[in-house]
């Protein structure tokens, strides 16, 4: 257990197995977890919920769910970090990254990662993200 | 409208142009096409001059005179075979003999005209090379959207089945560095999804077995009278393990004899899909009721459960390939999403039809219709 407790981290994906395994690797570093399994969850929670960080899966029941939400959470709470996960980049071949000025303009995401994704890097992000 | 791009190769100027007159006032309509066609019409005057237009933009419909000054038109249509083309051909000749129409089919000419031809018999000759360029494009175009069917298909069967390895993985690493601590029940949840997922996986080799046999055709079938009756009673006793953990009750109401001239297996598919379903979106202490009515030769299976239900957009979904009804109160129930499909491919071999009603938390009606061919008895 790390000591960085009690920052909350809203998790959206409606891969339950994936919500679940992030939700307990997450807890298990000591943040505060809440899980969403869908675009409209994660919308009735954040009505009266600002998390300090917010992990969004792109491709939910709506091909673009990930993007609507990620731009809904910014709109909302300007500061808060958001993290696209997505596995759209081995099933389409697209490539989307949020590492360019133009792309940061239309992707409301601080940061983009592509499945598989490997936790320590995942949570590196959540570490450098939360901090600044 | 439909433009055939069609060449005529003669080295008669006369013979060019009056095709070419003729061709170009034509508007031809085909069976079972509904667009009009009509023709924009190329020249060219010998072999060399005919070869070079072919080779540089390919017309749809060529008419090639069988003597030129340079080369035969057997020796362009030589040239040509090599390549796989659309192309069809209509050879012209002077000299109707046996032997140069079946050169000229041998080499690729769809058919021929034998000067002197008048405008109608240069009409109908066309129109029939026309309609078989155009069923050939069909063809060419239905063989292409299969293709792209069958892609698709493997292409979400793929993710279908990368999906619970990656779960089950996802959690076998979790146990490996002991997220939880060295206490083995802490992971019994964790065991509960890989088996869940794992099932799951299971299901959908098993169907996408039965479906690949249905859709090849290649399982002949076996066919004798059975009493349906029997098969659902089978079918009942297969699921009463997964009824009885969760209290559900099954019952069958048929009242007589309910004969179907049918392969019995592929019965048993019907109610298995109609009834594991019934059962797996049930809820606890719920009940199935599974009716069979037959009246003259049409048989209904009527399957009712008090489940969880569905609402019109799901309904509307459900027999596609892979879909599943996903939400919190579906996560822990196992399927492929290929059970429907397999049903609706079943009942269509007894020319029968499928409808559902269904209100959310009241439960789903499945009513399955099939007809008693009896009479194709005798030919089997």
């Amino acid at each position: 257990m790390s000591d960085v407790a009690n920052e909350t981290i809203l998790l959206v994906d409606d891969d339950f197995d994936f919500l679940n395994q992030l939700d307990i690797q997450l807890s298990a570093e000591g943040y505060n977890i809440i899980t969403a399994e869908g675009q409209k969850a994660a919308e009735k929670i954040l009505e009266d919920t600002c998390p300090d960080l917010a992990i969004l899966d792109l491709m939910m029941e709506h091909q673009d769910g990930g993007f609507a939400l990620a731009f809904h959470i910014k709109k909302k709470y300007a500061n808060v970090p958001v993290i696209i996960v997505s596995g759209v980049n081995s099933e389409t071949s697209l490539k989307f990254d949020a590492s360019t000025d133009e792309e940061r303009t239309w992707v409301k995401a601080d940061v983009f990662l592509s499945k598989p994704i490997r936790f320590e890097q995942l949570l590196k992000e959540v570490q450098r993200l939360i901090k600044g | 409208m439909i433009t055939v791009r069609t060449l005529v190769v003669d080295d008669e100027a006369g013979m060019r142009k009056s095709i070419a007159r003729v061709l170009s006032k034509t508007v031809l309509t085909i069976p079972d096409v509904d667009q009009q066609i009509n023709f924009e019409v190329d020249l060219a005057a010998d072999g060399s001059e005919a070869l070079a237009k072919l080779k540089s933009n390919q017309p749809d419909l060529l008419l090639l005179d069988y003597k030129l000054p340079d080369i035969t038109g057997l020796e362009i249509l030589d040239q040509l075979t090599a390549e796989e083309s659309e192309m069809v051909t209509i050879m012209i000749t002077a000299y109707a003999s046996l032997e140069t129409a079946v050169a000229a089919v041998k080499n690729g000419a769809f058919d021929f005209l034998a000067k002197p031809f008048n405008p109608e018999e240069l009409r109908s000759t066309v129109s029939k090379a026309v309609q078989n360029l155009i069923v050939a494009r069909q063809l060419k175009k239905l063989a292409r959207e299969r293709h792209q069917v069958r892609f698709q298909f493997i292409s979400v069967l793929g993710h279908e089945l990368k999906s619970p390895i990656n779960a089950v993985e996802g959690y076998l690493n979790l146990m490996k560095s002991k997220t939880m601590g060295d206490d083995i029940e802490s992971y019994d949840s964790m065991i509960d999804r890989c088996l869940v997922r794992t099932r799951g996986m299971i299901k959908l080799i098993l169907d996408l077995l039965d479906l690949t046999r249905l859709e090849s055709g290649s399982k002949t079938q076996d066919l004798c009278t059975s009493d349906i009756r029997d098969i659902a009673i089978r079918s009942i006793e297969t699921m009463q393990p997964m009824a009885d953990e969760r209290g559900i009750q099954c019952v069958l109401h048929a009242d007589k004899t309910i004969d179907l001239y049918c392969d019995s297996g592929e019965i048993e598919i019907i109610f298995n899909n109609l009834i594991s379903n019934a059962v797996k979106y049930n809820k606890d202490n719920g009940s199935v009721d599974v009716y069979l009515d037959k009246v003259d030769n049409l048989i209904t299976i009527k399957v009712k459960d008090t489940g969880i239900g569905m609402n019109a957009e799901e309904q509307a979904t459900l027999f596609q390939e892979f879909t599943r009804i996903k939400n919190a109160q579906t996560r822990n129930i196992t399927g492929s999403g290929l059970g429907l499909t397999i049903l609706k491919k079943i009942t269509a071999l007894y020319s029968g039809t499928i409808k559902i009603s269904s209100q959310p938390d009241q439960g789903s009606t499945f009513i399955v219709t099939l007809i008693d061919n009896i009479d194709n008895e005798e030919n089997h």
